[in-house]
């Protein structure tokens, strides 16, 4: 697998660990039971675990160290681009001597990965408008219709009255599914049945949403590839709809990524982001090994507020993003600890 | 899908190619671009690895390095390696049992486990002649047992009922008994998506697949997924005795560095790929063909077995009879082939296939639509049939009168006439210079810029 597993422990040096095969071992068999906080949750990924690994294994500076380094970026979907800038920069920071050890380097390097999400954390704020329109969209099984779930409870929670909006007309009992959260959140669905034009019976939930009064509206939509035109045209469309209702609705347009999907990623939001202007993304099944690197190379290239990470099946585990608690739960505290 | 990484490759490829001379530095800059692509495409490093390592052992050998055309010799060994990387034959089902044959699907949430499900079991009934039943043991996701009810429904195979209040193995064991009962040539169990990591949910599949003994145990998996493909197959292979992987949703614009990630890390064959939202979206996965479409050769093998099967063979015999006689080529005979491509899913499902479409822009690649395809029908249909037999009778006033009837413009009907005149002049060439010919022709013209009936 990856080199540095292969290397002799003697070469690695005094402060190494003894043993490499008990690493590799962490990496292939996370632990059963995962903690239940952020921090904790995102610890526990291959890439925090990888670093770990890296750190406490080659505590000298040199450029070695930053190959690996490198390594251990990509492996976690980081994407060859944001790797190389990152990598790039310390490498000539390394040269100008302007870290003392190899723990100061993790700290800069923790520092520049924060310093890329910040201007992504931007939590979303569903008073801005009454009803709040939310709509829904990204590629097929990502966790579009969960997500709304767990939104529902959140905003439930929050003594929101919300409505939801059934608009996934196409596949195979979505209608159910998203009725069946509606049921288990206490939360209303506007729904026309499979087959039924999604762009009408959102229509027709935002007329029932200002009717009732609710606060928000969300709007499921079916899942589609970004390379099929006709389909993304129909995103379009249901925008436009929407407008002739109220002329801010949708108020935003949430992108649901996959935490577990490669630089594919990337094209996924260009497209959709040109079809309905999507203004914020929620990354998903990130309580897996799935690094969510990928959200580095997204914020590099769109700058779009990731709005929501999905940490887990419960209704809880949608939490607001924020890049401290991502990147602390990234990188490991201290060097020369176990991974 | 692998598009791209085709591009990427071919490029590389390209420039190796016609050097007389490779020296260990230029190989060795070869191979990092290499990497470089490999790695954007979402392949596992260490699968990158390994390739790169078995390329670079094979290039600075005597191999590549004597032979007198080095550049024709490295593009040989990547593509060797390529092909061995992804398994070399295409892999059936094995259902050589007694049936019941038990398929069990298994895989990530959202990985699309249910619609390969009902893709799977129209493959079945339609190409292998199968009777077909159908069971989900998803008792968690709300509403996953009424999708699969409704896609049985829908490709007509028998639906075992199921609930969320049961117990999947009990379901199972249920179905399986339905299953002999009605003598069912093949089940196949649908299940939860599940982490790999979920300790006590891949307790459950290890128990579903104790339970059914399955003679197919597949890995369904999205050809989307980055560097942590490696890592779930694994954690999968390790659980249960896979014996193939189908990859889902190739017809985005991913890379398909999934593709070979799994296959190197499980060490099972890819059967299948699923490529569309409908039902008859599944093809047989044919690594060879693949290895060579990644490297920008094209897979024209599997656009002929396509074209075979879903072409209207009587229309095709008459037209091809026609052109061999030298007879006219018609308006008839366009609307045919219109509405043939139509049926085989439009130009942009038979691009893919052809060589050389790889190294083009996307600007043009988009430009391809069924649209335009559509509407050059409605044309013709809107013709007499005497207009139809001899397209010069059109002259303007007609020409008008079609463009109204189609609710088109009179500069699409000529627009439509030129391409009938290139067309024509392709079949008489056919008729002189056979499929060899017209292929060349055909790739001149992409490289000019476009398919010529779409200018």
């Amino acid at each position: 697998m990856l080199k540095f597993w292969k290397k002799k422990p003697a070469a690695a040096g005094d402060a190494a660990q003894p043993e490499p095969a008990a690493d590799a071992d962490a990496v292939a068999a996370p632990s059963a039971a995962p903690p239940r906080g952020w921090r904790e949750r995102l610890a526990g990924n291959a890439l925090a675990r990888g670093l770990g690994v890296l750190f406490a294994r080659h505590p000298r500076l040199d450029d070695a160290l930053l190959d690996e380094l490198e390594t251990v970026l990509l492996t976690a979907d980081v994407g060859v681009a944001a790797t190389q800038a990152l990598v790039e920069d310390l490498r000539t920071r390394m040269h100008r001597r302007a870290f003392a050890d190899a723990d100061a380097l993790l700290a800069a390097l923790r520092e520049d990965m924060r310093a890329m999400l910040a201007p992504v954390a931007r939590p979303l704020d569903v008073s801005a408008a009454k009803p709040f329109v939310l709509l829904m969209v990204g590629v097929n099984g990502v966790g579009k219709t969960t997500t709304i779930g767990k939104l529902a409870r959140r905003y439930r929670d929050e003594g929101r009255d919300v409505l939801l909006a059934a608009g996934d007309t196409f596949r195979a009992a979505a209608v159910k599914q998203l009725e069946a959260w509606g049921e288990r959140d206490g939360v209303p669905v506007i729904a026309q049945g499979q087959g039924a034009d999604a762009a009408s019976v959102i229509f027709d939930a935002l007329q029932a949403a200002r009717a009732r009064g609710c606060d928000v509206l969300i709007a499921d939509t079916a899942g589609r590839l970004h390379t099929q035109g006709g389909l993304m045209d129909e995103l379009g469309k249901i925008k436009r709809v929407l407008g002739k209702l109220d002329a801010a609705a949708p108020h935003e347009v949430l992108m649901v990524i996959d935490g577990t999907t490669g630089q594919n990623a990337i094209n996924q939001v260009r497209q959709f982001r040109d079809a309905v202007g999507v203004s914020g993304l929620v990354v998903t099944k990130l309580d897996g090994t799935a690094k969510g690197g990928v959200v580095f190379a997204l914020a590099r290239e769109f700058g779009l507020p990731i709005r929501y990470v999905g940490l887990g099946e419960g209704a809880e585990d949608l939490r607001e993003f924020e890049p401290r608690a991502f990147v602390d739960g990234l990188l490991p505290e201290t060097l020369g600890a176990t991974a | 899908m692998f598009e791209s990484l085709s591009q990427r490759l071919s490029d590389t490829v390209q420039r190796l190619r016609g050097r007389g001379r490779l020296t260990e530095a230029n190989i060795r800059e070869s191979l990092r671009e290499v990497r470089i692509a490999l790695l954007e495409a979402d392949v596992a490093l260490p699968v990158v690895q390994a390739l790169i390592q078995r390329v670079q052992a094979r290039a600075v050998g005597q191999e590549v390095l004597k032979s007198l055309t080095p550049g024709q010799a490295l593009v040989k060994v990547v593509r060797d390696e390529l092909t061995a990387l992804m398994g070399t034959v295409n892999t059936e089902l094995n259902l050589a049992q007694q049936p019941p044959a038990i398929v069990l699907v298994a895989g990530l949430q959202g990985a699309g486990k249910t619609t390969t499900v009902a893709k799977l079991a129209r493959f079945l009934v339609e190409r292998k002649k199968k009777k077909v039943m159908v069971v989900s043991c998803d008792v968690y996701r709300p509403a996953a047992i009424d999708q699969l009810q409704t896609l049985a429904a829908q490709v007509g195979v028998g639906f075992f009922p199921s609930s969320g209040a049961q117990d999947p193995v009990a379901i199972a064991r249920a179905a399986l008994d339905a299953a002999r009962r009605e003598v069912a040539d093949v089940l196949i169990v649908d299940t939860a998506g599940r982490l790999h990591v979920d300790a006590e949910m891949m307790d459950e599949v290890k128990a579903l697949h104790a339970t059914l003994n399955p003679v197919e145990t597949l890995f369904v998996v999205d050809a989307m997924t980055g560097q942590d493909a490696a890592t779930t197959a694994k954690a999968f292979a390790e659980a249960l005795p896979l014996t193939g992987v189908i990859l889902t949703k190739t017809d985005g614009d991913a890379r398909g560095g999934a593709a070979l990630s799994v296959r190197y890390v499980t060490g099972r064959p890819i059967k299948f790929l699923g490529a569309g939202e409908k039902t008859d979206a599944l093809e047989p996965f044919h690594p060879d063909r693949i290895a060579q479409r990644i490297l920008g050769m094209g897979d024209v093998l599997s656009l002929v077995e396509e074209v075979e099967r879903k072409v209207d063979q009587a229309k095709a015999a008459r037209l091809a009879e026609k052109v061999v006689k030298g007879k006219r080529f018609d308006m008839n005979d366009m609307r045919d082939q219109l509405e043939q491509m139509v049926n085989m899913g439009g130009l942009g499902a038979l691009m893919d296939k052809l060589p050389g479409v790889g190294s083009l822009p996307d600007s043009v690649k988009s430009k391809v639509n069924d649209r335009e395809i559509k509407r050059m029908i409605a044309l013709i249909q809107s013709m007499t049939k005497k207009e139809r037999r001899h397209p010069d009778l059109l002259n303007g006033s007609r020409r008008a009168r079609v463009a109204r009837g189609a609710g088109q413009q009179p500069a699409d009907v000529n627009r439509l006439l030129k391409q009938y005149q290139q067309m024509e002049k392709m079949m008489s060439k056919l008729a002189s210079g056979g499929m060899k010919g017209l292929m060349r022709q055909m790739q001149g013209a992409l490289k000019r810029g476009g398919m010529p009936p779409m200018r």
